[in-house]
Protein backbone atom coordinates (compact mmCIF):
# COMPACT_ATOMS: atom_id res chain seq x y z
CA UNK A 1 0.00 0.00 0.00
CA UNK A 2 1.27 3.41 -0.95
CA UNK A 3 2.30 5.75 1.83
CA UNK A 4 -0.50 8.16 2.66
CA UNK A 5 0.56 11.77 2.60
CA UNK A 6 -1.42 13.78 5.13
CA UNK A 7 -2.34 17.23 3.80
CA UNK A 8 -4.00 18.59 6.90
CA UNK A 9 -4.34 17.65 10.57
CA UNK A 10 -7.17 18.24 13.03
CA UNK A 11 -6.38 18.09 16.71
CA UNK A 12 -9.72 17.50 18.39
CA UNK A 13 -8.21 15.97 21.51
CA UNK A 14 -10.10 17.04 24.60
CA UNK A 15 -13.06 18.26 22.57
CA UNK A 16 -16.46 16.67 23.01
CA UNK A 17 -19.41 16.04 20.73
CA UNK A 18 -20.04 17.53 18.19
CA UNK A 19 -16.76 19.42 17.92
CA UNK A 20 -14.59 16.63 16.41
CA UNK A 21 -17.14 16.39 13.58
CA UNK A 22 -17.40 20.14 13.20
CA UNK A 23 -13.61 20.58 13.07
CA UNK A 24 -13.36 17.73 10.58
CA UNK A 25 -16.03 19.26 8.35
CA UNK A 26 -14.28 22.62 8.46
CA UNK A 27 -10.84 21.15 7.73
CA UNK A 28 -11.86 18.91 4.84
CA UNK A 29 -12.94 21.98 2.89
CA UNK A 30 -9.36 23.28 2.99
CA UNK A 31 -7.81 20.31 1.15
CA UNK A 32 -8.23 19.26 -2.48
CA UNK A 33 -10.25 16.25 -3.60
CA UNK A 34 -8.32 13.01 -3.07
CA UNK A 35 -6.09 14.52 -0.37
CA UNK A 36 -5.90 13.07 3.12
CA UNK A 37 -6.96 14.54 6.45
CA UNK A 38 -5.82 13.21 9.80
CA UNK A 39 -8.05 13.65 12.84
CA UNK A 40 -7.02 13.04 16.44
CA UNK A 41 -9.73 12.82 19.08
CA UNK A 42 -10.20 11.59 22.62
CA UNK A 43 -14.01 11.56 22.66
CA UNK A 44 -14.92 7.84 22.68
CA UNK A 45 -18.13 8.64 20.78
CA UNK A 46 -16.06 9.98 17.91
CA UNK A 47 -15.20 6.47 16.68
CA UNK A 48 -18.81 5.89 15.66
CA UNK A 49 -19.50 9.52 14.86
CA UNK A 50 -16.65 9.99 12.40
CA UNK A 51 -17.67 6.79 10.63
CA UNK A 52 -21.23 8.14 10.35
CA UNK A 53 -19.90 11.48 9.10
CA UNK A 54 -17.80 9.65 6.51
CA UNK A 55 -20.75 7.60 5.25
CA UNK A 56 -23.07 10.59 5.10
CA UNK A 57 -20.69 13.00 3.40
CA UNK A 58 -19.03 10.42 1.15
CA UNK A 59 -15.51 11.27 2.32
CA UNK A 60 -13.83 7.90 2.79
CA UNK A 61 -12.52 6.80 6.18
CA UNK A 62 -9.33 5.02 5.12
CA UNK A 63 -7.69 4.40 8.48
CA UNK A 64 -8.81 4.20 12.07
CA UNK A 65 -6.72 3.33 15.10
CA UNK A 66 -6.55 3.88 18.86
CA UNK A 67 -3.49 4.52 20.96
CA UNK A 68 -3.75 5.10 24.68
CA UNK A 69 -7.12 6.81 24.62
CA UNK A 70 -6.36 8.83 21.50
CA UNK A 71 -8.29 7.90 18.40
CA UNK A 72 -6.73 8.55 15.03
CA UNK A 73 -8.67 8.75 11.79
CA UNK A 74 -7.49 9.29 8.24
CA UNK A 75 -10.07 10.52 5.77
CA UNK A 76 -9.78 11.06 2.03
CA UNK A 77 -11.69 13.96 0.61
CA UNK A 78 -14.26 12.97 -1.98
CA UNK B 1 -70.97 3.33 -10.60
CA UNK B 2 -67.68 2.91 -12.35
CA UNK B 3 -65.50 5.74 -13.34
CA UNK B 4 -63.74 4.60 -16.45
CA UNK B 5 -62.75 7.32 -18.82
CA UNK B 6 -63.87 6.70 -22.36
CA UNK B 7 -60.94 6.36 -24.64
CA UNK B 8 -60.88 6.32 -28.41
CA UNK B 9 -60.08 3.00 -30.04
CA UNK B 10 -56.47 2.26 -30.77
CA UNK B 11 -54.87 4.52 -28.19
CA UNK B 12 -52.44 3.01 -25.75
CA UNK B 13 -51.95 3.73 -22.12
CA UNK B 14 -49.67 6.62 -21.77
CA UNK B 15 -47.92 6.88 -18.45
CA UNK B 16 -46.78 10.35 -17.68
CA UNK B 17 -43.64 10.08 -15.60
CA UNK B 18 -43.31 12.77 -12.96
CA UNK B 19 -40.29 14.98 -13.42
CA UNK B 20 -37.34 13.53 -11.52
CA UNK B 21 -36.60 15.14 -8.20
CA UNK B 22 -33.57 17.39 -8.33
CA UNK B 23 -30.54 15.99 -6.54
CA UNK B 24 -30.04 17.45 -3.09
CA UNK B 25 -27.30 20.03 -3.01
CA UNK B 26 -25.12 18.19 -0.52
CA UNK B 27 -21.84 16.32 -0.72
CA UNK B 28 -23.76 13.23 0.39
CA UNK B 29 -23.06 9.78 -0.93
CA UNK B 30 -26.41 8.16 -0.29
CA UNK B 31 -29.77 9.80 -0.93
CA UNK B 32 -30.70 11.95 2.02
CA UNK B 33 -33.70 13.67 3.42
CA UNK B 34 -33.64 17.24 4.56
CA UNK B 35 -34.05 17.77 8.27
CA UNK B 36 -36.58 20.15 9.70
CA UNK B 37 -36.22 21.07 13.35
CA UNK B 38 -39.07 22.97 14.96
CA UNK B 39 -37.49 24.93 17.80
CA UNK B 40 -40.48 25.53 20.07
CA UNK B 41 -38.81 25.62 23.49
CA UNK B 42 -36.77 28.44 24.92
CA UNK B 43 -35.46 26.36 27.83
CA UNK B 44 -31.70 26.09 28.10
CA UNK B 45 -31.43 22.32 27.86
CA UNK B 46 -33.73 21.98 24.86
CA UNK B 47 -32.13 24.95 23.12
CA UNK B 48 -28.79 23.23 23.61
CA UNK B 49 -30.10 20.06 21.96
CA UNK B 50 -31.51 22.05 19.03
CA UNK B 51 -28.24 23.87 18.40
CA UNK B 52 -26.17 20.71 18.80
CA UNK B 53 -28.24 18.75 16.29
CA UNK B 54 -28.46 21.67 13.86
CA UNK B 55 -24.70 22.28 13.87
CA UNK B 56 -24.00 18.55 13.46
CA UNK B 57 -26.42 18.33 10.52
CA UNK B 58 -24.59 21.28 8.98
CA UNK B 59 -21.22 19.61 9.52
CA UNK B 60 -22.52 16.41 7.93
CA UNK B 61 -23.65 18.23 4.81
CA UNK B 62 -27.29 17.38 5.51
CA UNK B 63 -29.63 20.20 4.56
CA UNK B 64 -31.20 21.41 7.78
CA UNK B 65 -33.78 24.07 8.43
CA UNK B 66 -34.84 25.24 11.88
CA UNK B 67 -38.28 26.76 12.14
CA UNK B 68 -38.24 28.97 15.19
CA UNK B 69 -41.54 29.45 16.92
CA UNK B 70 -43.12 30.48 20.21
CA UNK B 71 -40.63 30.38 23.12
CA UNK B 72 -37.93 29.27 20.71
CA UNK B 73 -37.91 32.72 19.16
CA UNK B 74 -36.54 34.11 22.43
CA UNK B 75 -33.31 32.25 21.57
CA UNK B 76 -32.90 34.37 18.47
CA UNK B 77 -33.47 37.80 19.95
CA UNK B 78 -30.17 39.68 20.17
CA UNK B 79 -28.40 39.03 23.47
CA UNK B 80 -28.16 42.71 24.40
CA UNK B 81 -31.92 43.34 24.15
CA UNK B 82 -33.74 43.80 27.43
CA UNK B 83 -37.11 45.07 26.40
CA UNK B 84 -38.83 44.03 23.19
CA UNK B 85 -42.36 44.50 21.93
CA UNK B 86 -44.64 47.29 20.84
CA UNK B 87 -47.25 47.50 23.59
CA UNK B 88 -47.00 47.35 27.38
CA UNK B 89 -47.97 43.68 27.62
CA UNK B 90 -45.35 42.59 25.10
CA UNK B 91 -42.76 44.74 26.84
CA UNK B 92 -43.72 43.36 30.22
CA UNK B 93 -43.35 39.80 28.95
CA UNK B 94 -39.80 40.49 27.76
CA UNK B 95 -38.95 41.96 31.15
CA UNK B 96 -40.42 38.92 32.93
CA UNK B 97 -38.13 36.68 30.92
CA UNK B 98 -35.07 38.24 29.37
CA UNK B 99 -34.70 37.17 25.73
CA UNK B 100 -31.44 36.12 24.05
CA UNK B 101 -29.62 32.80 23.77
CA UNK B 102 -27.23 33.60 26.64
CA UNK B 103 -30.11 34.17 29.07
CA UNK B 104 -31.94 30.87 28.88
CA UNK B 105 -33.24 29.18 32.02
CA UNK B 106 -33.27 25.50 32.90
CA UNK B 107 -36.68 23.84 33.14
CA UNK B 108 -35.54 22.32 36.44
CA UNK B 109 -32.79 23.21 38.90
CA UNK B 110 -32.81 26.81 37.72
CA UNK B 111 -32.40 28.25 41.26
CA UNK B 112 -32.40 31.92 40.22
CA UNK B 113 -29.73 31.29 37.59
CA UNK B 114 -27.45 29.08 39.71
CA UNK B 115 -28.37 25.99 37.66
CA UNK B 116 -27.58 27.54 34.26
CA UNK B 117 -24.35 29.04 35.62
CA UNK B 118 -23.20 25.66 36.96
CA UNK B 119 -24.21 23.99 33.72
CA UNK B 120 -22.12 26.53 31.81
CA UNK B 121 -19.12 25.92 34.07
CA UNK B 122 -19.41 22.15 33.65
CA UNK B 123 -19.66 22.54 29.89
CA UNK B 124 -16.54 24.70 29.88
CA UNK B 125 -14.66 22.09 31.91
CA UNK B 126 -15.70 19.44 29.41
CA UNK B 127 -14.95 21.82 26.53
CA UNK B 128 -18.52 21.60 25.32
CA UNK B 129 -19.52 24.51 23.14
CA UNK B 130 -22.31 26.73 24.47
CA UNK B 131 -25.65 27.03 22.64
CA UNK B 132 -24.48 30.41 21.34
CA UNK B 133 -21.27 28.94 19.91
CA UNK B 134 -23.20 26.03 18.36
CA UNK B 135 -25.66 28.46 16.79
CA UNK B 136 -22.79 30.37 15.17
CA UNK B 137 -21.31 27.09 13.87
CA UNK B 138 -24.70 26.00 12.51
CA UNK B 139 -25.15 29.30 10.68
CA UNK B 140 -21.63 29.07 9.26
CA UNK B 141 -22.38 25.50 8.09
CA UNK B 142 -25.41 26.67 6.16
CA UNK B 143 -28.27 25.75 8.50
CA UNK B 144 -31.25 28.01 7.86
CA UNK B 145 -33.06 29.52 10.83
CA UNK B 146 -36.54 30.62 9.87
CA UNK B 147 -38.64 32.72 12.25
CA UNK B 148 -42.38 32.22 12.70
CA UNK B 149 -44.28 35.30 11.57
CA UNK B 150 -47.19 34.67 13.93
CA UNK B 151 -44.91 34.51 16.98
CA UNK B 152 -43.10 37.67 15.91
CA UNK B 153 -46.44 39.46 15.72
CA UNK B 154 -47.62 38.10 19.05
CA UNK B 155 -44.49 39.16 20.93
CA UNK B 156 -44.19 42.36 18.89
CA UNK B 157 -40.73 41.40 17.60
CA UNK B 158 -39.20 43.07 14.55
CA UNK B 159 -36.48 41.72 12.24
CA UNK B 160 -34.15 44.18 13.96
CA UNK B 161 -34.73 42.47 17.33
CA UNK B 162 -33.48 39.16 15.89
CA UNK B 163 -29.88 38.10 15.30
CA UNK B 164 -28.26 38.49 11.89
CA UNK B 165 -28.61 35.86 9.21
CA UNK B 166 -32.15 34.64 9.89
CA UNK B 167 -34.39 33.68 6.98
CA UNK B 168 -37.61 35.34 5.89
CA UNK B 169 -40.41 34.85 8.44
CA UNK B 170 -42.91 32.20 7.35
CA UNK B 171 -46.02 30.47 8.65
CA UNK B 172 -47.24 26.97 9.42
CA UNK B 173 -48.09 26.13 5.80
CA UNK B 174 -44.43 26.40 4.78
CA UNK B 175 -43.49 24.01 7.57
CA UNK B 176 -46.20 21.52 6.69
CA UNK B 177 -45.20 21.65 3.04
CA UNK B 178 -41.59 20.80 3.91
CA UNK B 179 -42.73 17.88 6.05
CA UNK B 180 -45.13 16.67 3.35
CA UNK B 181 -42.26 16.75 0.87
CA UNK B 182 -40.26 14.41 3.09
CA UNK B 183 -38.17 16.56 5.42
CA UNK B 184 -37.56 14.60 8.60
CA UNK B 185 -39.28 16.61 11.31
CA UNK B 186 -38.05 17.10 14.85
CA UNK B 187 -40.02 19.08 17.41
CA UNK B 188 -37.89 20.41 20.23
Amino acid sequence: MAVIEISQRVDARGLSCPMPIVKTAQAIKTIPSGAYLEVLATDPGSTKDLAAWSRTTGNELVEQSADGGVFRFVLRRK
Amino acid sequence: MTLVAARPEGTTDEVVEPAPEPEPATDGAASQHDILIINYSGELEKTWATMLLASTAGAMGVRCRVFVTFWGLQNFVKDDKWITGQNWMQKMMSVMQRPGISHRKLSKMNFMGMGPWMMGQLAKQQRNPSPKELLAIAQEMGVEFIPCQMTMDMFGLTRDDLIEGMGEPVGAATVIELMAQGSSPLFI
